[in-house]
């Protein structure tokens, strides 16, 4: 079908317990969102047929919008007047997503490599091996025949290089004689993403014992990693091997109009095509229940992690021993007993439904976002690097700045845009909670654009975009964000009270606002103007994007909150001394307005 | 009738409930159609693959790998025992004679000319899988086991550790919201499911581990005892296959908080009788709870439900509250009100309305409250 006839369009996320639709539909040039609808995901017994509930939800959209989508199981193809939908479009997470193992020779090289294409995928890593990750090999072998991933990625040495260790992984693989985790009389899928020379000894090893699928070297030089053909190949998988084998995702595949996608591969691909779209180095987070998922595309490099164990109910334990108590007490306006605290978040723990009633436990379970999101973000930080054992050219100028190979690739101060997702970035009762949360976790330097993706849309139109890219973005920009604002954050350190930030913004419409920043301070100033230009003069010392004490332009955005100027220095450390804190929090909450007093 | 689904712990004096023993690899079901077995029965069987080593015999002996097939006096497939000679090499002089002996007993694996590895795998391991529950094999499923019938109380906790045992049940205290303390465990509980009241602490759980009792079911434990206990901090609750020495039951959560007193009664009416325990909790899709299965009808029982409860709240149900701050209080359902209401942390959710021992009525979040079954 071509584009152009595209007008009407359903599209399903199917969540591990819920299923989500949504129908966009064309107005004059533009798509717009119009109508949405959810039921229970039917994965599991008794319906063990996800059609179920897409199903389901698609009439939750017919009795809503009065367009009739669905003749009996099918889906009406294409629209006619108020009849039917010229695509349905979806993704999929259900089941526990698609879960991975990989392995590399050299842990910080190809294991890496394997890790970040499995990664990109939208799989979930269950463990990276590697020939040197310091366990014994007796180990390994355990590790693998008790994992029963989906499939599994083998990567190993650069093109034509040594082939020992490649060889003896996929030894230790055989040894093993791993199972896949869905159809226990299918053979494992292992897609083999390493040195070309190896081909044939792994064929000979693998080849009986397991579904095995050569393509091109994902790291065929050190200096370059060549990971979209294994990507390919995993998605193939995904669509061959997993997803025939998920209760009702035959039929399922036979409904859609594009290639079914794991959620995450879809929220990649729509940042990725936001980021594109607006030359952005963007930041893109989903915090759900047990996992927390980041995405990030800088300088055009697109990377993906997913935390497998921070969330914010099932995992919510899990951010405590990981953070530390005093990480989350830190950002707590009042004081708490250690064990009430330790207490409060088991019980959210073994009951996960449960949601804060007073303003005291509210405030409890956005500290634990803040440091959900501070983890993951570092983990997000220490994978999304530059190529590790790569040999770098140095002049002479450089030898005073020595810099190792596999740099972040993250850049709080070239941050364009962040947009979170998840319950508790969505549907927090203030939005300036949800801003300062994501502030307070991400500590963005100079001047940075904020949106939430109030229903989570971003799967949806991942997987649109496959089709149209028009479409996808028309709606993202229009029904999926929600602007929230703008940072504004002076990177340097100073003194209480001292100015470090002198600003102005005009909006379209004229209008002229300008004022000071002190040191220590954050002010919040509404602002809903979708467009508006800052001139901001830092104090000496201080950078907002164009050097210590140099003057700045850029363009902003206004939005349901307006400006954040975070006068709080970067890297902005909370006081240790209790009295302190406790004052400093009450007056920087006060000031963004974040609680009822 | 207003009325509204909400999640609940089973706690119920008879019900019946069908149990699948499973093996995680196939292997032999010991067990037949109908017959009755009893909760340590084997009921199926399999072999563990052992576990694999490598020996890099190429770098040992200083030959390239290809090389290695001519020094190797073990074949792939033959047997080896640990200490015995695997593989050496033949010097001119014999004091740089070269020996490589096996880390284990077992089997050789495999030999590879490309690495210079040899692969040894140790003898399988057996794993039975015991019948668990009395009861009535009602499902065979061939080469992986049996799924179990049985006629009993079932009383689910809402989180344990330790896996699976069984014992007598003793009533360790007299009422349920007495603390479970040390003095309170004695000698004669070894090998006994142990039922506490509100809370039990550290000490009394290390006096129970160190008395051998076999499980303790309790109200509440503090989280900061569990990771002493543990040594670490749990942070998602799979649990099942901690080695403790006991296995623990919480009925209502972290905190000390009273055993709901429907449950604590129905435990001491079955005071005396053998019981089949499992602290196995996992709370994700598919969540399961730790339970307390008594096989057989209480006394004051004479018809076992056979529903699962109704699955949800109406006007006049005894429900409890699962969340600060009336975390732990049990009241009765007044009213379910339809509309979005503004709760005190400013969230719009679906509330209903509780009236408490007192008469005071409170409102409540949804979500924040668990039925209690009977």
């Amino acid at each position: 079908m071509s584009n152009k006839n595209l007008e009407i369009i359903i599209a399903t996320d199917c969540g591990s317990t819920t299923t989500k639709a949504i129908l966009i539909e064309k107005k004059g040039d533009i798509y717009r969102q119009t109508f949405r609808g959810e039921a229970p995901t039917t994965v599991e017994a008794p319906f063990e047929d996800v059609t179920k509930g897409v199903l389901n939800s698609i009439t939750e959209v017919e009795e809503l919008s009065g367009r009739r989508i669905l003749d009996g199981e099918r889906i009406i193809t294409p629209n006619n007047g108020n009849t039917g939908a010229d695509i349905y479009v979806s993704t999929s997470s259900a089941g526990g997503g698609l879960q991975m193992m990989v392995a590399g020779a050299v842990k910080a090289m190809t294991g890496e490599s394997a890790q970040r294409c499995a990664l990109g995928a939208g799989a979930i890593v269950m463990d990276v091996l590697a020939s040197n990750d310091g366990r014994a090999d007796h180990e390994k072998i355990e590790r693998i025949r008790q994992l029963r991933p989906d499939m599994m990625l083998l990567s190993g040495g650069t093109d034509g290089g040594t082939i020992t260790h490649v060889v003896e992984l996929a030894q230790f693989l055989k040894a093993a004689d791993p199972k896949p985790r869905l159809g226990a009389s299918y053979k494992l899928p292992v897609i083999y993403a390493g040195n070309n020379k190896a081909h044939a000894q792994i064929k000979e090893i693998l080849g009986d014992r397991t579904a095995l699928i050569i393509t091109e070297n994902l790291r065929p030089a050190l200096e370059r990693e060549n990971l979209m053909p294994a990507r390919h190949k995993i998605h193939d998988i995904f669509l061959e091997h997993v997803m025939q084998q998920a209760p009702g995702y035959p039929r399922l595949m036979k409904m859609v109009g594009a290639p079914i996608m794991p959620t995450p591969a879809a929220v990649g691909t729509m940042t990725e095509k936001f980021a594109k779209a607006n030359n952005f180095n963007v930041l893109a987070v989903d915090i759900g229940g047990a996992t927390t998922d980041v995405f990030s595309v800088f300088s055009g490099v697109f990377n993906r992690t997913v935390s497998a164990n921070l969330g914010m109910s099932y995992s919510i334990s899990n951010v405590m021993a990981e953070a530390g108590l005093a990480n989350i007490l830190r950002w707590l306006p009042f004081d708490v007993e250690e064990q009430d605290l330790r207490n409060r978040l088991k019980n959210k723990m073994i009951r996960p439904t449960t949601i804060p009633q007073t303003v005291e436990d509210l405030q409890i379970e956005h500290a634990v976002a803040r440091e959900a999101l501070r983890l993951a973000f570092d983990q997000h930080k220490a994978l999304a690097v530059g190529l590790k054992g790569v040999q770098q050219e140095r002049s002479i100028s450089d030898a005073f700045d020595q810099t190792s190979s596999g740099q972040s690739l993250i850049n709080v101060m070239k941050l364009d845009y962040v947009i979170g997702s998840g319950g508790i970035l969505a549907h927090s009762p203030r939005r300036t909670q949800s801003m300062m949360m994501m502030i307070d976790a991400y500590q963005p330097e100079g001047v940075t654009r904020m949106a939430v993706d109030s229903i989570f849309m971003m799967p949806h139109l991942g997987v649109l975009a496959q089709v149209s890219e028009k479409a996808a973005l028309d709606v993202f920009y229009n029904d999926c964000l929600v602007r929230l604002g703008t940072c504004l954050a002076p990177k340097g350190l100073g003194k209480d009270g001292q100015l470090i930030l002198e600003w102005e913004v005009k909006t379209p419409d004229g209008k002229k606002l300008a004022g000071e920043l002190r040191f220590g301070d954050i002010v919040h100033l509404p602002m809903d103007a979708p467009k508006a230009r800052l001139t901001a003069r830092p104090s000496k010392g201080f950078d907002m994007g164009a050097g210590p004490g140099n003057s700045f332009e850029a363009d902003i955005e206004g939005g349901v909150v307006g400006l954040v100027l975070d006068g709080r220095g970067r890297p902005f450390n909370i006081s240790k001394e209790p009295v302190r804190r406790l004052g400093d929090l009450g007056k920087w909450y006060k000031a963004m307005g974040m609680y009822p007093v | 009738m207003a009325h509204a689904y909400t999640p609940g712990l089973k706690v119920m004096p008879c019900t019946m409930l069908r149990k699948k023993r499973l093996l995680p690899i196939p292997g032999k079901v010991i067990s037949l159609m109908e017959q009755k077995v009893e909760a340590l029965d084997i009921v199926a069987q399999t072999e563990l693959p052992g576990k694999v080593f490598s020996v890099n015999v190429a770098n040992r002996l200083a030959v390239s790998p290809e090389e290695i097939e001519e020094f190797m006096l073990k074949r792939e497939g033959d047997a080896v025992k640990k200490g015995e000679t695997i593989a050496e090499n033949k010097p001119m002089i014999k004091w740089f004679k070269t020996v490589i002996e096996s880390p284990v007993d077992g089997t050789v694996e495999s030999v590879s000319a490309l690495t210079g590895q040899v692969l040894l795998r140790e003898p399988p391991r057996q794993l039975p899988i015991k019948a668990y529950v009395k009861g009535k094999v009602v499902e065979v499923t061939p080469g992986f086991g049996v799924t179990i019938e049985s006629e009993g109380t079932f009383i689910q906790g809402i989180f344990g550790i330790g896996g699976e045992t069984n014992g007598e049940i003793v009533m360790a205290v007299a009422s349920p919201d007495e603390d479970l303390t040390p003095e309170n465990i004695k000698d004669t509980h070894k090998g006994k499911i142990v039922v506490g009241g509100k809370h039990a602490s550290l000490a009394a759980i290390k006096r129970a581990i160190e008395l051998g009792v076999n499980a303790i079911v309790v109200g509440g434990i503090h989280d900061r005892d569990l990771r002493q206990l543990l040594g670490y901090d749990i942070g998602v609750a799979v649990t099942g296959t901690e080695q403790l020495g006991v296995t623990v039951i919480v009925t209502e959560g972290f905190g000390a908080i009273p055993m709901a007193e429907y449950t604590f009664k129905l435990l001491a009416s079955r005071n005396g009788e053998k019981a089949s325990v499992s602290g196995a909790t996992q709370i994700r899709a598919g969540v399961m709870r730790p339970e307390i299965i008594v096989p057989g009808f209480p006394k004051n029982v004479t018809e076992c439900k056979k529903d699962q409860g109704r699955g949800w709240i109406e006007p006049g149900d005894p429900i409890r509250i699962i969340r600060e701050p009336h975390f732990g209080v049990i009241g009765t359902v007044k009213a379910l009100p339809p509309e979005l209401t503004v709760i005190g942390s400013e969230s719009r959710a679906r509330v209903l309305e509780v009236e408490l021992a007192g008469g005071e009525v409170i409102v409540v979040p949804r979500a924040n409250i668990e039925v209690l079954e009977k």
